[in-house]
């Protein structure tokens, strides 16, 4: 089963109906109790950084998510949810985060090195390339997502980015270590592509029960 | 690299499809899921829905229409038309769409893009904007109620404050060139791209699959919406996107 984060911050609904088309069950909560009864974990989320750290904090959520990744528990943290596993955001001044993988959030520039302006937020379907070897790539092909987002990682740990995304900079798409995952874009919005990455994932859950 | 969408836009009145001719003379073309997965398979980057029901009945209808798409539709949708309130936005987004677009509304009262922006993320508000050329104003015109009625505002000045206010992307229709099929008005497409830091749709106009091109490069548009040319087959999504492939303009 999968626990989908319900901390007050985007919609869930797109990814329970990811989920249901996909016959997992799930369950959607803010209590740590509840989830602790999912195998893998989905931490959804769009909107301000600061303000997610504050409410998983507050619910009890973030130390849940922490425990949870060191017990060995499947983690995949969705956009704004993807951020939150990194050490720190620029947005809205400096806010600390999970910190289960290395590396910060920073805001596009919105000049590229020519100095001419480009478009903030990278909102649109953009080409993956995958970098490093990850279980969530298995059998798949460099295909297009939909990404919809201002600010991205940046870390020293190339690694940890299983596939990037070219917008003015290589832009983290999939980060993957261990049992922490992430992706940048909104797999549940991304087509058969989206669907085929989110299938990845649970059959990693899946393998460990 | 960051492609070009094609967006085709679907009129919903009382939870049927429509489509209207430069804002008037109506013609039922279909259930909304059904085109909605139809245009999922042809390759269409987002959609669009557009609530043109009068009467309380069809908004509630729409809620319904909503969760019903959300349910089946593996991409990106839009809807607007009737949103005047967070309340409103709140019963579509959490229904499971994605971006709300406000036009009249936002207009009427500019800190409801401010309000939704804030708790939801610019990410889920559009701003739409109906925009037809002024010969005094020597600029476009700003225009609400479904294009009946002319505002204050110049364009390029509202898409600014919009922006300012937290739209997260501007959804720009041309009422000259709206119905026409004579491709999209690309010096208005133009002056707003490249007068706001957020993305453009260019909407209005759309009669072949080389207005798309003109739009993306002359226009500086990044995604274009139609839905006559769509919805009555004179071309396909597909073969839209392979003339710009071919043309060398990136789509998916």
């Amino acid at each position: 089963m999968i626990g989908i984060v319900d901390y007050g911050m985007g919609n869930l609904f797109s990814v329970s109906k990811a989920l249901e088309r996909l016959q997992t069950e799930f369950i959607i909560s803010d209590d740590p109790a509840e989830l602790a009864k999912a195998d893998g974990i989905i931490l959804p989320g769009v909107g301000s950084f600061r303000d997610a750290m504050m409410l998983l904090e507050r619910k009890k959520l973030a130390t849940f998510l922490k425990n949870h990744v060191d017990k060995g528990g499947f983690l995949l943290g969705i956009c704004l949810g993807m951020q939150l596993l990194f050490e720190e955001s620029e947005e809205n001044g400096p806010a600390k985060g999970l910190s289960l993988l290395p590396g910060k959030v920073v805001r596009f520039s919105g000049r590229d090195s020519k100095n001419n302006a480009y478009k903030v937020p990278h909102m649109g379907w953009n080409k993956l390339t995958f970098n490093n070897h990850s279980p969530l790539l298995k059998g798949l092909e460099e295909d297009y997502v939909y990404f919809v987002h201002s600010y991205f990682v940046v870390t020293n740990e190339t690694e940890v980015v299983a596939a990037s995304a070219k917008y003015d900079v290589d832009v983290p798409a999939i980060v993957a270590k261990d049992n922490v995952f992430g992706m940048q874009f909104h797999p549940e919005k991304s087509g058969s592509m989206g669907m085929s990455l989110l299938k990845n994932y649970l059959s990693l859950v899946k393998g460990r029960q | 690299m960051l492609t070009k969408r094609i967006i085709p836009c679907l009129d919903v009145k009382e939870g049927r499809v429509v489509k209207g001719v430069q804002f008037v003379s109506l013609r039922d073309a279909g259930d909304p899921v059904e085109l909605a997965a139809f245009y999922d398979q042809e390759g269409a980057d987002e959609l669009v829905f557009l609530d043109i029901s009068a009467s309380h009945e069809g908004r509630e209808t729409m809620v319904d229409v909503v969760r019903a798409v959300a349910g089946s539709l593996a991409i990106p949708f839009t809807v607007g038309g009737g949103i005047n309130s967070l309340e409103d936005m709140k019963r579509i987004l959490r229904a499971g769409a994605d971006k709300v677009s406000l036009n009249t509304s936002a207009v009427l009262r500019p800190e409801l893009i401010t309000e939704g922006a804030d708790y939801f993320g610019s990410q889920c508000i559009v701003v739409a904007v109906d925009a037809r050329w002024d010969e005094t104003l020597g600029s476009w015109r700003v225009y609400t109620h479904g294009g009946r009625r002319a505002t204050d505002w110049e364009v390029i000045a509202w898409v600014k404050e919009a922006v300012n206010r937290g739209a997260g992307e501007i959804l720009l229709t041309s009422m000259d060139n709206d119905g026409e099929k004579q491709g999209f008005n690309l010096a208005l497409t133009k002056a707003v791209s490249e007068s706001v830091s957020v993305p453009v749709i260019a909407s209005g106009g759309a009669g072949s699959a080389a207005h798309f091109e003109e739009v993306f490069t002359t226009g500086k548009a990044d995604a274009a919406l139609a839905a006559s040319i769509f919805h009555y087959k004179e071309t396909s999504v597909k073969e839209v996107k392979s003339f710009l492939k071919q043309k060398g303009v990136v789509v998916r």
